[in-house]
């Protein structure tokens, strides 16, 4: 067994054991930072697949941003895990079905040869990855990629039209409007001069 | 619109942050006014109020005579004073005691003295490792009278003036 | 060298790898000690007091340069509390969690041309996955530790990371527009040529929002609302204490000197000399990073701290739209003939 086999076993006994965390953890804590663990070595077995952008945009993407949205969310609700465990039984057949298919697919996956897919074969030196990714989505699959694109925008206004309330009486302030203010119109600088009770100063009138 | 174009490369070239960056870059080189405590000391006024002490005459007798005014005024409570009749006829305290976890420094027991006999001291640096260390009895008191007699004298003299 | 490599047989690689870490992890910890020596001094002497200044070595007080081992041994000599109601593991895990980003990340730094622990092609992309990964830490010790402040603390580092991240991330974008690379020894030698050449100037705009951002990131004053003395009291670490509290120092420490390296490499030219005439070399790397870290002392002395609202309006309405702008005019004047002012 040569270095590299080794690390992906070490690997992928902690993807599968983190993996098997997200689902038993009874903590939604624990069970979200068991799935950033996933994530994490996954982006490892893709490095030994040389796949180092997409282990990168794995980690930066999944892990760097919708994760911690994720915790931050998890942790802001409180969650009743008794009521949660109620539907465990009602649920497992379809659960069954979606895990049984999965299961079928990723056969078909691994056991490639058997349906036409070959193993990846060595880069030769110089190789970039990126490179290669980027030549790809911006010529053979660019509308795919600028649809994939659309939709997401559409779903970033879609969400921010959803949840923005105009409310006339909302008393937060704004902060671009704090910052341009100055201080014309605001202050008004009066020269008082030190006073004794017995002297009357003229330039002193306000 | 000139001024909304000033405005513009005014924030988005940071001028006044560098204009706050440039006051602190300044005291960067500024001659630096800490006092190192131990090896370099703040002057003290004559009318610094620091640890209590009792006075004595200079023939020996202690000043107080029992009055307890000081122990009226103290806006924190912190003396307590027995007084008797000795053996001569006069009135003297018995107990004199000043709890200076209690005290605020206000000097106004030495204010309310009629004869000087309490007076607040330039010290400053005295400690106690257990809270009973730092309530004073007259003996104690007295000691410190005794031990900084000299510039306690020479204190009152520069203040007299004014008093 | 060949003969130690001989003596080794297979063992050799994976020693000089360890070898090269340590040459890289201890001078980089003797920085954060000495860091902290600097940043106390000089905010010190900004705010017109002298900072440490007793403690030495051997009875001299050497200007008080002993300050950060004496620091150091009583951080190491005191009792770890485990609050009760804390989540035990993973209170433990956090400070973990929080410095191993900030060390892992300094794998791909290049310090010259052959200074490079893992010369690797996607070093850029490697930097930002890893970096992005230091908020974990924090938003872990805010939750294990079961108190409010210190969630208080996680959740507004948790927005305020993923917010600035995403400006951080844009102003790389336009550095790797400009180099055509994502290997930092690449982007480096395509600012060759004096300090005109170097990205701070074509990519002015980028290059102080990499700054600006990589204060916040590191959740440096102005920008340290995760930790806010004077409203939550020291937010995510507030329960940690002894060697703990110590490790997420460390990490704040590391990410600073972390960020000051990327701005040095990506904006200013790294090892380069400011002059073609004068020689290449470590020594311009190191001064550098040095000027970029007093800027990072500098703002502490200088700013207050930003209210919560006006951190989240400037990074998302005004740090994101002037890098996607400026990575605009980067791209449209790659097109005609005045694209070599940006390469």
């Amino acid at each position: 067994m040569d270095f590299a086999s080794l690390v992906f076993y070490f690997l992928a006994a902690i993807l599968l054991l983190s993996g098997l965390r997200v689902v038993t953890a009874k903590n939604p804590v624990h069970s979200a930072l068991a799935l950033v663990l996933t994530f994490f070595t996954a982006a490892g077995l893709w490095i030994l697949l040389e796949a180092e952008f997409l282990a990168n945009a794995l980690i930066l993407v999944y892990v760097g941003a919708v994760m911690v949205l994720f915790i931050f969310v998890v942790m802001m609700l409180d969650i009743n895990i008794e009521e949660m465990r109620k539907g465990f039984w009602d649920h497992l057949p379809l659960a069954g079905l979606v895990a049984g298919l999965m299961a079928v697919e990723m056969v078909m996956v691994l056991g490639g040869d058997r349906f036409g897919l070959s193993a990846p074969t060595a880069k030769p030196a110089g190789y970039s990855n990126t490179r290669e990714l980027g030549l790809l989505l911006y010529t053979d699959y660019v509308y795919a990629f600028e649809l994939a694109a659309v939709i997401l925008l559409v779903a970033i206004v879609a969400v921010i039209a959803l949840t923005m309330r105009r409310n006339p009486n909302r008393k937060a302030i704004d902060p671009g409007w704090q910052s341009k203010q100055t201080a014309e119109g605001h202050i008004r600088m009066v020269n008082l001069k030190p006073q004794h009770p017995d002297y009357k100063n003229k330039e002193d009138d306000e | 619109m000139i001024s909304a174009i000033k405005r513009f490369f005014n924030t988005f070239l940071l001028i006044d942050l560098l204009k706050g960056m440039a006051v602190t870059g300044r005291h960067l080189f500024a001659r630096k006014i800490t006092i190192q405590y131990p090896d370099e000391r703040t002057p003290q006024s004559p009318r610094f109020r620091g640890l209590h002490a009792q006075r004595r005459y200079a023939n020996g007798e202690e000043r107080c005579i029992a009055c307890k005014l000081c122990e009226a005024v103290c806006p924190a409570m912190a003396i307590t004073i027995e007084s008797a009749q000795r053996a001569d006829g006069s009135r003297r305290t018995t107990r004199y005691d000043i709890d200076l976890t209690k005290c605020i420094f206000c000097g106004f027991c030495e204010e309310a003295c009629p004869v000087d006999a309490i007076v607040e001291t330039r010290i400053f640096e005295y400690h106690g490792e257990r809270r009973v260390d730092l309530y004073y009895t007259k003996a104690m008191l007295l000691a410190v009278g005794d031990r900084h007699e000299a510039q306690i004298a020479a204190d009152r003299a520069a203040d007299a003036k004014y008093r | 060298m060949d003969y130690l490599q001989q003596l080794l047989g297979p063992a050799w690689l994976p020693i000089w790898t360890l070898a090269k870490i340590i040459i890289i992890v201890l001078p980089l910890l003797i920085a954060v000690a000495y860091l902290t020596y600097a940043e106390r001094k000089i905010i010190g002497y900004m705010q017109v007091r002298i900072g440490p200044n007793r403690v030495g070595f051997f009875g001299y007080r050497l200007i008080g340069l002993g300050q950060p081992i004496a620091d150091a041994v009583k951080l190491m000599t005191k009792e770890i509390v485990l609050p009760t109601g804390a989540d035990k593991p993973l209170f433990l895990l956090a400070p973990v969690l929080a410095i191993g980003p900030a060390l892992a990340a300094w794998a791909v730094v290049p310090f010259t041309e052959d200074w490079v622990l893992a010369n690797i092609d996607a070093s850029l992309l490697y930097i930002m996955a890893i970096t992005s990964m230091g908020v974990y830490g924090v938003i872990v010790a805010g939750w294990a530790s079961n108190s409010k402040y210190a969630f208080l603390g996680a959740m507004r580092s948790a927005a305020q990371i993923v917010s600035y991240e995403i400006a951080m991330g844009f102003a790389l974008v336009g550095v790797l527009m400009a180099a055509q690379s994502l290997n930092m020894v690449d982007i480096v030698n395509a600012q060759r040529g004096g300090f005109w050449q170097w990205y701070w100037l074509p990519l002015f705009p980028l290059f102080l929002v990499y700054l600006i951002s990589g204060v916040a990131e590191t959740n440096r004053a102005p920008f340290d609302v995760a930790e806010g003395e004077s409203e939550i009291v020291a937010g995510f670490h507030l329960d940690y204490s002894g060697m703990a509290f110590a490790v997420f120092f460390l990490a704040e420490y590391a990410n600073m000197i972390l960020v000051s390296a990327l701005t040095s490499i990506m904006f200013l030219g790294g090892w380069l000399s400011p002059f073609p005439f004068l020689p290449d070399g470590f020594f311009w790397i190191a001064a550098k990073m040095s000027f970029v870290l007093f800027l990072f002392l500098w703002f502490r002395a200088t700013f207050p701290r930003y209210r919560y609202d006006q951190i989240m309006r400037l990074g998302w309405k005004v740090f994101i739209p002037v890098t996607l702008i400026w990575i605009l005019v980067i791209g449209g004047f790659m097109q005609t003939p005045l694209g070599y002012l940006f390469h």
